[in-house]
């Protein structure tokens, strides 16, 4: 099953048993998505549960608040992560927060879905990672996939918790692994186990970290399209790494960094988004408080430089296997 | 001001008058106190007072059934106090206590009430506005008859998304009647000199929406509008657009230095214009009441204002680890 078709065998499971779902966002009904994740959702539920928008990020999630506050489960999405902008101010101030400043009283069961990252050739205003900006946010979950099965079952998760989930997923794994190498042929998620997706219902619990390769000479910290470019980095550096796929950000599992790093000593970090403030930032902020004694070298990140996603210059921008191989080398020096 | 579709005379009866009378004058006092208390340091930072606007949210309240909703902006005070809500829960709330409605978590701007289907109290200028329509759409949803009143200022009748909300709640008929405060000045710029529009519910004729003007300073008259467009939404016709013609005393905040108009002007309207003054007459006129009972609903006013009060003052401030709870769910 791609990610797509198990993003959209999550809401369907949703739909189907919970009445109180709604999906909708531009183009999410009639047309099923601009990338398909709602395709034939509106036919089997109607309307009246799974229908489109006007384009006004700003009202579809204030909307989605004002809905949740009074009893339902919206999932939305926002068709491109940038293109939440306009919706920031409802989801910091408002989704996030409606919980605390009413003690209790009214809460916001609500999960916004956006297409993240790069590597599509998007350019500036299709391609970013903005995963940072909601992390910062206290009141918000932050989940990103990296498979079908984690999509599936994070998203029923995602839309059963009680609390207003961001829910990223990379574009670039909508169809299958991507091991960084754009000039390759391009791999479906037919070929990799993680594509097999159980039918049905069942949850990925949110705030749980996944090994994907253990190791003992290095961590490498990664989330959605950069597992695979990490898990390249290390067959082709025939390094004895440890990959972790952190799949929810916010809130984080220290637990299984902490228990990597006490044992490798070693860390690297990487992500699309821009280094400085990046998720990255506290990443490392969190591991040196838990493992200082137990590092043997400088923590290492392997990020999209400090400018805006480019165009022409996509693959000197994007984090690739060899700029991460350089980072794992350089952390086993020391 | 436009003074439109007042309502001068009326079969409105003594008993209806008087509790326009009493809850209209709750929110003066209850506001005056605030005031006060503010000015002795007992409420910190920003705290919007109602005083001039009464006959708006207790003349819509006349026209609400039980199960409606109201969101507001943060001037809220009166629209908590207007749906029932406890005035001691209230001004606890203003000076930050742990019997205040939100804990002490949310402040004069942000209170909420589950029981009297009140979602707050939002601060930030218009974004209130989606919510309700959100609210609405819950209700159409579930079927259940029921309407949200959605209100916001002039001021914010220039942000964004309120437009966008007109757009959304006209396209899938959403029993919400949008209520356009207007007291003239947003902020501290006058209406002249921000909105292009001189009567704003105008602009709900680009989405299909009906609205009217209203003299928000006779109650009577919202009441009477606040029922065509209740009648209008729960008839499953979609939204409707009140806008009521008010004005308020008082400056934006309390910091108000209040430059932007003319002590006269706001004399002018107290004198000629005050909500309150205008019933307390038809009472009087009518023999509806006399003096006397006049100043023992006053008498009782201000007993439950001063109550509120000593609550507020005798409330202990929340405990440090509130900081920490309902930011999520409990795990």
């Amino acid at each position: 099953m791609t990610m797509i078709e198990a993003l959209r065998d999550a809401m369907d499971v949703a739909l189907e048993r919970d009445p109180s779902v709604v999906v909708f966002g531009e183009d999410v009904g009639y047309f099923g998505g601009v990338f398909r994740c709602t395709a034939g959702l509106q036919e089997k539920y109607g309307e009246e549960r799974v229908f489109d928008t006007p384009i006004s990020e700003s009202a579809i999630v204030g909307a989605a608040i004002g809905m949740a506050a009074h009893g339902m489960r919206p999932c939305v999405e926002v068709q491109f992560a940038d293109y939440m902008y306009p919706a920031y101010d409802q989801i910091t101030q408002e989704a996030a927060r409606l919980r605390h400043r009413s003690n209790g009283q009214f809460t916001c069961p609500l999960v916004i879905r956006m297409p993240t990252g790069g590597g599509i050739y998007g350019g500036q205003t299709h391609s970013q990672s903005p995963e940072a900006l909601f992390t910062h946010v206290a009141g918000l979950k932050t989940v990103v996939p990296s498979n079908p099965q984690d999509a599936k079952g994070l998203l029923i998760a995602a839309i059963e918790d009680p609390d207003p989930v961001i829910f990223l997923e990379p574009k670039r794994l909508y169809n299958g692994p991507f091991h960084g190498d754009h000039t390759g042929k391009s791999v479906s998620w037919a070929s990799d186990a993680r594509g097999d997706v159980r039918e049905g219902y069942y949850k990925t619990p949110l705030g749980k970290a996944r090994v994907t390769r253990e190791g003992a000479a290095v961590t490498v910290l990664a989330y959605g399209t950069m597992v695979y470019v990490a898990e390249a980095a290390v067959q082709n550096s025939g390094i004895d790494a440890e990959v972790i796929d952190l799949r929810t950000l916010l809130p984080l599992d220290l637990e299984t960094i902490v228990t990597s790093v006490e044992k490798t000593g070693r860390c690297v970090i990487v992500h699309e988004a821009t280094k400085t403030s990046g998720f990255g930032a506290e990443l490392i902020a969190e591991v040196q408080e838990a493992c200082f004694y137990h590092l043997e070298a400088p923590i290492e990140r392997v990020c999209g430089w400090d400018a805006p996603y480019p165009h022409a210059q996509e693959w000197d921008y994007f984090p690739g296997p060899d700029r991460i191989e350089r980072a794992l080398r350089k952390v086993l020096e020391v | 001001m436009a003074a439109r579709k007042t309502v001068k005379k009326t079969n409105v009866s003594g008993d209806e008058l008087k509790h326009y009378y009493r809850e209209m004058l709750l929110i003066r006092r209850f506001e005056e106190k605030a005031g006060q208390l503010y000015g002795m340091g007992l409420i910190g930072g920003f705290c919007h007072l109602y005083i001039g606007q009464e006959a708006v949210v207790v003349g819509l309240e006349a026209a609400a059934e039980e199960g409606d909703k109201r969101i507001t902006s943060y001037r809220d005070h009166g629209h908590m106090l207007a749906c029932g809500m406890d005035p001691g829960g209230v001004m606890a709330e203003l000076t930050g206590r742990e019997g205040g409605l939100s804990k002490g978590k949310g402040g004069s701007m942000h209170m909420f009430s589950k029981e009297k289907h009140f979602y707050g109290g939002h601060g930030i200028v218009g974004a209130q506005v989606p919510l309700g329509a959100g609210l609405a759409f819950a209700d159409k949803y579930k079927g259940n008859g029921r309407v949200t009143f959605t209100y916001f200022g002039d001021g914010a009748a220039n942000q964004g998304q309120v437009y966008e909300t007109f757009n959304m709640a006209a396209l899938w008929d959403l029993p919400v009647v949008f209520v356009i405060e207007n007291n003239q000045y947003a902020m501290g710029t006058a209406q002249a000199r921000s909105t292009s529009t001189p009567d704003i519910y105008t602009r709900g004729e680009a989405f299909g929406i009906p609205g009217e003007a209203v003299d928000g300073m006779n109650v009577l008259s919202v009441k009477e509008a606040g029922e065509r467009a209740v009648a209008h939404c729960r008839s499953g016709k979609g939204p409707y657009i009140l806008e009521v013609k008010t004005y308020r005393y008082r400056g934006h905040s309390m910091s108000d230095p209040a430059k932007y108009r003319t002590r006269e002007e706001v004399q002018r309207m107290r004198e000629e214009r005050d909500p309150i003054e205008q019933v307390r007459e038809m009472l009087l006129d009518g023999k509806h009441a006399s003096e006397d009972d006049l100043k023992a609903i006053d008498k009782d006013i201000k007993e439950i204002v001063n109550q509120a009060a000593d609550f507020a003052r005798a409330s202990p401030e929340p405990a440090l680890d509130e900081l920490w709870t309902d930011i999520y769910a409990e795990a």
